[in-house]
């Protein structure tokens, strides 16, 4: 079951360039659905009709990257970052751009290591002699993802983009496993999300839903280095009451913890004042839209080794799953 | 060419009412309808030669960065706030012209002999300064000047060098004159030239217009910071003077589609249209409001490179301008095939 989430992650789809992903997860789902349509910003939604209210599931599918802004005499490939890219996460790691070519993350004669580092004082050294080269391998405007592989030890799953294919992998597997639903389905892999919940704004402008639940990861407050939050792994799925992006709609939270009580799901509430999703634009737009989060606890965000419990995206997938299958009525 | 007029124009964000007035004199002749919406954006429409039910939008907006009042001191001095992005080094000494009357002043600030060590190591802040209209006192100034009016730069319109032009807000009234230049340029598809409001205070305007157009394809035209210029690393140099229309492939508001960029490259690029690519990923214009608007829509930028860009003088090339409207005018005849 897991490789499906495997090769989710190992496909790159940086922000505003999600066709690789887009393609995967389509030819997945259209099996299980009854249309399937990218809309300008490349959002897929995904519509199974469904005689109840509209109830939107969002989960986003672009993961933080580099972007090639110019380059050096050198042969220096410089980057902006797609989303919140940290400098030192950044450091000596290998990028793929889009195009096939490989670089390491350097830094130039005016980084300072150990303080302050900028994303603008690190170059991607694609092995280029000269400026020439350089562009020849690698022109401005081609985006890259960073390299990390997929590794499962000890009830964990460890991967770079696991930000947000454990959204996508959790939706798609209940879309899969569904056996009937109450709604009028929507599920919309958006665009866009980490520089700014971009495809979340024009996809639900165009679904128009009555209900929407978005799936994202959220970080786990169980290592030494986190905020104080009640959040740990291998404690069940994460229902979000709420982020620094929105507050969730009591409609939604309390069938979900209705769901999970009736169904014996391992759950945990959480209230955070970080972090935000998808939900922050979704549950503003239009007259308003009631909306939860379903969220998964991960460990070292934004970095190469995203680490989720197998066990609390299993949680994750029977919620979503009876959530499709008894509704918000 | 009404860019040298338009410059002279005061339009601080909110207040854009001269460039409108101007600007509508101009369309009139040559649109089918404009619209005036309620947020102040001038709207023109005009039908394209086929009857393809497609709209593109052009998209430029009036206002410049400035200065509001905020309190009339004692002494007849004015206090001020800013008005969009405005680095206050710029500010010192410059001339500047307040209010609907455009009463002359100059901006002041506590002379350097008398700044302790510290003050002089560090920029100067908005609340240091202040703008002198050489009133005699506050009941003085009162008869002239009212908190919350606007305050422009004050900056000669002049061409100079190697085909250069140094003015005030030529952010974005070189957008504003490509779009007049462009009015009669035959389009298959129905027209709307959006003249935007309050994008310096926050893509406001362009968030209203974009909604309202429901536009099938978007095209931004834009001054962006050119900082090809001494004490700059290469990472930082975004666009460069003389170097053509400069087409955006991300900014801090978009990421914009790199095929739809690449084809109006090509298609420049094969007419002798000198274009380059913005080199750096900051800043940000009403593509961020429109390419987000409704269902959203297919969005390009193409600026001009402007060095000082958000001060009294700042310069651009006329070869550039040039660049710039003629990539609008391909985009325009060519917009079935990208």
């Amino acid at each position: 079951m897991f490789e499906l989430l495997e090769k989710l992650c190992m496909t790159p789809g940086p922000s505003g360039c999600e066709k690789q992903i887009r393609e995967l997860i389509e030819k997945e789902i259209s099996p299980f659905v009854d249309s399937v349509e990218t809309d300008v910003m490349g959002n897929l939604i995904a519509h199974k009709k469904g005689n109840g209210k509209k109830l939107m599931f969002a989960a986003h599918m672009d993961e933080i990257g580099l972007i090639a802004t110019c380059h050096g005499e050198k042969g220096q490939v410089y980057v902006a970052g797609l989303g919140g890219v940290d400098p030192y996460a950044s450091l000596y790691q290998r990028v793929q751009f889009l195009n096939g070519a490989q670089g390491v993350v350097a830094p130039d004669g005016k980084a300072d290591l150990l303080k302050d580092l900028k994303l603008g004082q690190l170059y991607v050294d694609v092995g280029a002699k000269c400026e020439e080269e350089a562009k020849e391998l690698v022109a401005v405007g081609e985006a890259g993802v960073f390299v990390g592989d997929f590794y499962e030890q000890n009830g964990c799953v460890i991967s770079k983009a696991m930000d947000n294919r454990v959204g996508c992998f959790v939706l798609m597997e209940a879309i899969r496993r569904m056996k009937k639903h109450q709604n009028d389905l929507y599920f919309v892999f958006t665009t866009s999300e980490e520089v700014g919940l971009r495809g979340a704004k024009t996809s639900v402008h165009t679904v128009e839903p009555d209900y929407a639940v978005v799936l994202d990861v959220t970080r786990a407050g169980d290592i030494p280095s986190a905020e104080k939050v009640a959040l740990e792994m291998k404690k069940g799925v994460v229902i979000k009451v709420m982020d620094r992006g929105f507050i969730a709609h009591p409609i939604v939270n309390d069938r979900m913890v209705t769901l999970c009580k009736e169904r014996n799901i391992l759950y945990q509430m959480a209230a955070l004042a970080n972090g935000a999703t998808d939900a922050g634009a979704i549950h503003l737009s239009g007259g308003g839209v009631p909306t939860g989060c379903i969220a998964f606890p991960l460990r070292y965000m934004h970095t190469t080794g995203e680490t989720v419990a197998k066990s609390d995206i299993e949680n994750a997938i029977d919620l979503t799953t009876v959530l499709i299958e008894e509704g918000i009525i | 060419m009404y860019l040298s007029e338009l410059t002279k124009l005061p339009g601080v964000s909110g207040n854009e009412n001269c460039v409108r007035s101007f600007i509508k004199e101009k369309v009139e002749p040559f649109c089918d309808r404009i619209e005036i919406d309620s947020i102040g954006n001038l709207l023109a429409f005009k039908k394209g030669y086929m009857d393809t039910g497609k709209t593109l939008m052009l998209c430029a907006h009036m206002d410049e960065v400035g200065l509001i009042v905020s309190r009339i001191t004692e002494e007849g001095f004015l206090k001020f706030k800013t008005v969009g992005g405005i680095d206050p080094r710029v500010l010192v000494s410059k001339r500047v012209l307040v209010g609907n009357k455009q009463l002359p002043g100059v901006i002041g600030r506590k002379a350097i002999h008398l700044l302790s060590a510290d003050e002089r190591k560090q920029a100067p802040k908005v609340k240091e300064l202040y703008v002198d209209i050489g009133a005699k006192n506050k009941k003085d100034a009162e008869k002239r000047v009212a908190v919350g009016d606007y305050i422009a730069f004050a900056s000669r319109t002049v061409t100079f060098g190697d085909n250069l032009m140094k003015a005030k807000a030529l952010d974005d009234r070189v957008g504003c004159s490509v779009m007049l230049e462009l009015l009669k340029e035959p389009c298959p598809w129905d027209l709307c030239f959006a003249f935007t409001v309050q994008e310096e205070v926050g893509l406001r305007g362009a968030k209203v217009c974009a909604k309202r157009v429901k536009p099938d394809l978007a095209l931004v035209l834009e001054g962006t910071t050119c900082s090809d210029t001494p004490g700059t690393d290469v990472s930082g140099v975004s666009t460069r003077l003389g170097g053509g229309a400069a087409l955006s492939l991300i900014d801090g508001a978009t990421v914009y589609n790199r095929e739809l960029v690449l084809k109006l490259h090509k298609l420049a690029t094969d007419a002798g249209v000198t274009v380059q690519f913005k080199q750096t990923a900051t800043g940000g214009n009403d593509a961020g409001a429109i390419h987000l608007a409704s269902g959203g829509v297919p969005t390009v930028s193409v600026s001009i490179p402007a060095r000082y860009i958000h001060s009294p003088s700042s310069v651009i090339s006329l070869s550039d301008y040039e660049a710039v409207r003629e990539t609008a005018r391909l985009l325009m005849q060519e917009v079935d095939n990208v």
